[in-house]
């Protein structure tokens, strides 16, 4: 169990720092320290059980229907970079702390910093190959989080971007390559895969399994051709530098190397991709070293060639070199952290981590030059230190690779070289910074950092120099780590200073004073430019860019090809598509015989539909240039639908198919004071004669793709209703309505009860597209041409010169005084009549739906009639408390069903014996349908009135005072306008028709 | 009777797919409308048609599902019919922002068609 904390502590303190208030930098580093003090002290608990060569396992259930579960498996090997990740997090903790200034948001850092720390964590002891994909994007995730700390920085988000798409996609490859893994082992089970190196070698998949698992690990690791990202990566603040880009995370992909190494290596393939991607890393990495001028430059192309270094000894297929890999990440943890906090310490001091200004630092910061010298000695190989011991594994590693001639002397001889540009690039950077004349125009005067800052560093050294000094220290976890990934038959090693004048030491006192000649040579060259001799025009950073720029347009194209921004053609296809898919059934078989009676025709009905279809066609031709007209004609065939659903026994559907045509009448008149008419004979004289031609093709195109659905859906409505409908769910509504839910309307119940979770979506709906209108209404520009008065509003207010009606008058004046009066009359009868449709829903035709359109009807026709000046002074209807109440009620009446243990929605009833009342049967089901009721009536108020209004603002001029500066703004910048008209109205909301500002002209 | 059903919505779809594929908003919004008379038609239509059996269950007699209409498109098409009023809400407001942003009722917001 307590194996789970080791994942699960990161996490809950990244979720804990995220609250922390963001200048509380000492509570959130504390914080920070803790977790990982606390995670150090876990792990340590586990060395007696790993020193043993035991695997500490911990197993949750994940998703046993596909065989996953949840696995933590800690063997020495996992222990140990555990152990590496804790530390270190321990240690840049407490540098960050003095690191970061007060003006930075430190408990961010300090979340994500968890965070990567827990993922880094889930990673190691993964026991699942899918899960360690997951937290292996973790690790990009929150690794992008924190070289973007900086976000201001452009330079730091595009450090990071790149990070991410690079180490992502390879993340993305590595879950294929583990997917075909688990695919030829049949298991994703760590344990499992491990047991099966020899399946998995012989099987056909090997390769395209090797290569997209080397795809995860190389781009994770920065080695060549994908290292151009983690120099950009150093935009980051230092401590994310010492922790992610020395110590940890490009530390994962050759953690996954050495983690599968019994499984994938041994193969002509495996030394192959893995030993060359790692030789070029290493001879590249440490030759673009030299030439860099930021501190930072020359650690990130150190850390490519050092992973370089790991990745070669990984793919040289020999278990000695598997054990110097091992030896060497850790070596290369400890010395490159510590140079990294120098470098940081130097630009923290000075202002600038730039080599030609820095010089002479020594004089001033005596103590943080001494740990850089000691830390850049290893880096070097210098003997006594604990990089030579790695690095003459390596040397010998090297001579003992058998292969032809090219790679038996030439192995040998990039060694060598290697060897040599690390010593140039590790002089360099020591003499450069702290030795020679005191630098003079720095930004900032260098003193020595406080205490604490230089802690860590000195801790870090000093394991440098014991390793170095005394290897038998580190010996026993080496020997667990390995023992753990080769079995308990490790060959013979010793780790120790002196093996006598042996070939190594000869290539190493070789690459030592060739670094030295090295150094001199270049001397002045590298003074002032950044410039990479020979291999500058092979910029891995331009390379990707010009891909990305090369996606992004095929994107595009491919986009333009597949796909039409015209909805004309988007319809015509959709409409095909659904032809087509009609016609899928007919293939097979076509229909069965027509086997019901066919009532005969009623001439009354046979007269309204001639009527409605004239009314359709009507509306049909009118459209365009015959808006009203248009819209009373399709009005015409609404009122034949209706009548056709009261005909066909269907009064529910009459009733609100009735009053949805009154409302959407209104609204659709309220619609077109805003849309500006359109004159044929002004149509006809702009439009040239070739593309009338073609508007008149593809007219009659479009009439004839109509008469086909036309005819099509008549023959299948016939066939359909000349033969007998299939046994289907109905008869078990009709059956239960009245015993499960004591209703007789069964239209109703369904919707309330039976299917009353799809009710509560829809009017879900319902309130969104009211809110959504309502939004899009408040930052409404109408068309120009109809911001006067309509034509017929002109010549009203012609005939009675100087009137202005009054709005806080009792009725309406002028004509509309009488038909005020019976509105007013109407709205409570209306609101009676509402109420006998929602109580008498559950058994006679009526409900929610219909009763709150009737009052929403009720209240609009107050403003077709006072105006909606006269309307707004006296009605306070806040339409968002009713669809917010309406939802309460519908939801609440649902979860009530939790009180009593039964599932959501379930209806309950009351019966009780009330004095003076007599009997009452209450259920929630009316609540429900009384959430409906309000609900409509909220949203169906709220969209016409919203629209209503905007006739109020229409006839505001842009006068005022506070809307100066809006008209003063130039029209380029229409986003700063609108947020300061937002910011000018306080509040948006609770005034659904107050004063807007007035529409912008133009 | 059904041949006179079926016409109707014949005639409902004709006109909607027609003005569908019409180039100005106004002309697709009433297009929409026709066209979801149409389908609440045949949806209401696929429960067969029936007069006199409105499905309001008779409390003092035995329940026999074959005396009543089809409750299930019923309910079906109550909801789609308010939904579609929703969706027209929703199409005006966005056809009149559209018309004062681009100066066109033109669908594509963009008179320069091919």
């Amino acid at each position: 169990m307590s194996l789970a904390w080791l994942v699960i502590l990161p996490f809950a303190g990244s979720l804990c720092a995220a609250f922390v208030p963001s200048h509380a930098r000492n509570a959130a580093a504390w914080l920070a320290g803790t977790v990982a003090v606390a995670c150090i002290a876990l792990g340590i608990q586990f060395y007696p059980q790993i020193a043993e060569g035991e695997v500490v396992r911990a197993t949750f259930q994940w998703a046993p229907a596909v065989g996953l579960d949840f696995k933590l498996r800690m063997d020495g090997f996992a222990w140990l970079f555990a152990m590496l990740v804790t530390v270190m997090g321990a240690l840049v903790i407490l540098y960050a702390r003095y690191y970061m200034a007060a003006q930075d948001p430190v408990p961010r850092f300090f979340s994500f910093f968890l965070a990567f720390m827990g993922a880094m964590l889930g990673v190691v002891l993964s026991g699942n190959l899918i899960q360690l994909v997951v937290f292996w994007e973790l690790t990009s995730l929150t690794s992008f989080m924190l070289i973007a700390y900086w976000y201001h920085r452009s330079d730091a988000r595009r450090g990071a971007r790149m990070a991410l798409t690079v180490t992502a996609t390879g993340g993305l490859c590595l879950l294929a390559g583990m997917l075909i893994l688990g695919r030829i082992v049949g298991s994703y089970d760590l344990d499992v895969v491990l047991a099966s190196g020899n399946l998995v070698r012989a099987h056909s998949w090997y390769l395209p399994a090797l290569i997209l698992i080397a795809l995860g690990a190389l781009t994770k690791s920065a080695q060549f051709p994908f290292h151009f990202w983690l120099p950009h990566a150093m935009a980051a603040p230092t401590p994310v530098s010492v922790y992610l880009h020395s110590a940890t995370m490009v530390k994962a992909g050759v953690f996954l190397l050495v983690r599968l190494w019994p499984v994938l290596a041994g193969t002509e393939a495996w030394f192959w991709i893995i030993g060359s991607a790692g030789l070029f890393s290493l001879v590249l990495g440490a030759y673009a070293a030299i030439f860099q001028q930021d501190m930072k430059g020359v650690l990130a192309y150190s850390t490519i060639s050092h992973l370089g270094l790991i990745t070669l000894l990984l793919g040289l297929n020999s278990t000695l070199a598997l054990i110097a890999a091992i030896f060497h990440i850790m070596n290369h943890a400890t010395f490159k952290a510590s140079l990294f906090m120098a470098a940081g310490m130097v630009d923290h001091e000075t202002g600038t981590r730039d080599l030609s200004r820095l010089s002479g630092l020594y004089r001033a910061m005596p103590i943080t030059a001494t740990l850089a010298v000691v830390g850049a000695a290893s880096m070097a190989g210098v003997p006594l230190f604990n990089g030579f011991l790695s690095k003459e594994m390596f040397f010998a590693e090297t001579t003992f690779v058998s292969g032809n001639v090219i790679t038996r002397i030439g192995l040998p001889t990039m060694a060598v070289i290697w060897g040599t540009f690390s010593v140039a690039y590790s002089l360099r950077f020591i003499l450069q910074v702290f030795f020679g004349p005191a630098a003079k125009d720095l930004p900032k005067k260098p003193h020595e950092p406080p205490r604490w800052m230089l802690l860590p560093s000195g801790l870090l050294v000093t394991a440098c120099l014991v390793v170095g000094m005394f290897p038998a220290t580190i010996e026993p976890y080496l020997d667990i780590a390995s023992r753990s990934v080769l079995g308990p038959g490790i060959p013979f090693h010793s780790l120790a200073v002196w093996h006598g004048l042996n070939l190594p030491l000869i290539m190493s006192l070789l690459a030592m004073a060739g670094g030295v000649a090295l150094y001199r040579a270049l001397g002045k060259y590298q003074q002032g430019t950044a410039v990479v001799p020979l291999i500058n025009r092979f910029d891995g950073q331009s390379i990707f860019q010009f891909l990305l720029k090369k996606l992004e347009s095929f994107a595009g194209t491919l986009t333009r090809c597949l796909s039409t921004e015209r909805l004309q053609v988007q319809l015509l296809l959709l409409i095909c598509a659904v032809f087509a898919s009609a016609l899928i059934p007919f293939s097979n078989g076509g229909l069965p015989a027509g086997n019901q009676p066919v009532a005969p025709v009623h001439p009354a009905f046979a007269l309204m539909w001639l009527v409605g279809g004239a009314c359709a066609i009507g509306a049909a031709t009118q459209a365009k240039y015959h808006r009203l007209a248009a819209l009373s004609l399709s009005g015409g065939a609404g009122l034949a639908t209706c009548m056709t659903f009261a005909w066909f026994s269907s009064p529910d559907l009459a009733l609100t198919q009735l009053i949805v045509e009154v409302v959407t009448l209104v609204l659709l008149l309220l619609g077109l004071r805003w849309l500006p008419p359109r004159y044929k004979s002004v149509d006809d004289k702009v439009v040239p004669l070739q593309t009338r031609l073609r508007a008149r093709t593809r007219r009659l195109r479009d009439m004839a793709l109509a008469l086909v659905a036309g005819a099509s859906l008549s023959a299948l409505s016939y066939a359909v209703l000349t033969r007998q409908a299939g046994e289907g769910i109905s008869n078990f509504f009709l059956e239960n309505s009245l015993p499960l839910a004591g209703g007789s309307n069964v239209v109703n119940v369904i919707l309330v009860d039976f299917r009353g979770f799809d009710t509560l979506g829809e009017i879900t709906v319902l309130g969104i597209v009211a809110l959504t209108v309502f939004a899009l209404l408040r930052r409404f520009r109408p068309a120009p041409e109809s911001m006067g008065l309509p034509v017929q509003q002109q010549v009203q207010d012609a005939q009675i010169p100087g009137w202005t009606p009054d709005p806080r008058a009792l009725l309406p004046e002028g004509p509309m005084m009488l038909p005020g009066v019976l509105v007013q009359l109407l709205l409570p009868i209306s609101g009676m009549v509402a109420v006998f449709f929602l109580l008498r829903g559950h058994n006679e035709p009526g409900g929610g739906f219909v009763g709150g359109l009737i009052v929403a009807t009720a209240v609009i026709l107050q403003y077709l009639v006072g105006g909606t000046a006269w309307a707004e002074s006296r009605t306070r209807i806040f339409p968002q408390y009713w669809i917010s109440a309406g939802l309460l009620c519908a939801a609440g009446a649902g979860l009530s069903a939790w009180l009593v243990s039964r599932p959501f929605l379930s209806a309950m009833a009351w019966h009780a014996r009330l004095p003076v009342i007599g009997e009452v049967h209450l259920s929630t089901v009316l609540l429900f349908d009384l959430g409906v009721f309000l609900l409509v009536i909220g949203a169906t108020v709220l969209i016409l009135v919203a629209l209503a209004h905007q006739s109020r603002r229409g006839h505001r001029k842009p006068a005022t005072a506070h809307e100066e500066p809006e008209a003063a703004v130039p029209a380029a910048t229409p986003r700063v306008a609108e947020i300061t008209a937002d910011l000018a109205q306080p509040h948006p909301i609770s005034h659904a028709w107050a004063p807007a500002p007035a529409p912008k002209e133009g | 009777m059904e041949i006179t059903y079926a016409l109707a919505i014949g005639v409902l779809t004709g006109s909607g797919v027609w003005l569908l594929l019409r180039p100005r908003t106004f002309q697709v919004i009433m297009g929409l409308s026709l066209l979801s008379y149409a389908v609440n038609l045949f949806i209401f239509g696929m429960g067969r048609i029936m007069e006199g059996g409105a499905p309001i269950i008779d409390t003092l007699k035995q329940i026999d599902p074959s005396l009543y209409d089809d409750p299930v498109p019923q309910a079906l098409v109550l909801t789609a019919i308010v939904i579609g009023f929703a969706t027209t809400a929703l199409f005006l407001v966005v056809l009149l922002a559209s018309r004062g942003l681009t100066g066109t009722d033109h669908v594509d917001g963009d008179e320069s068609e091919p």
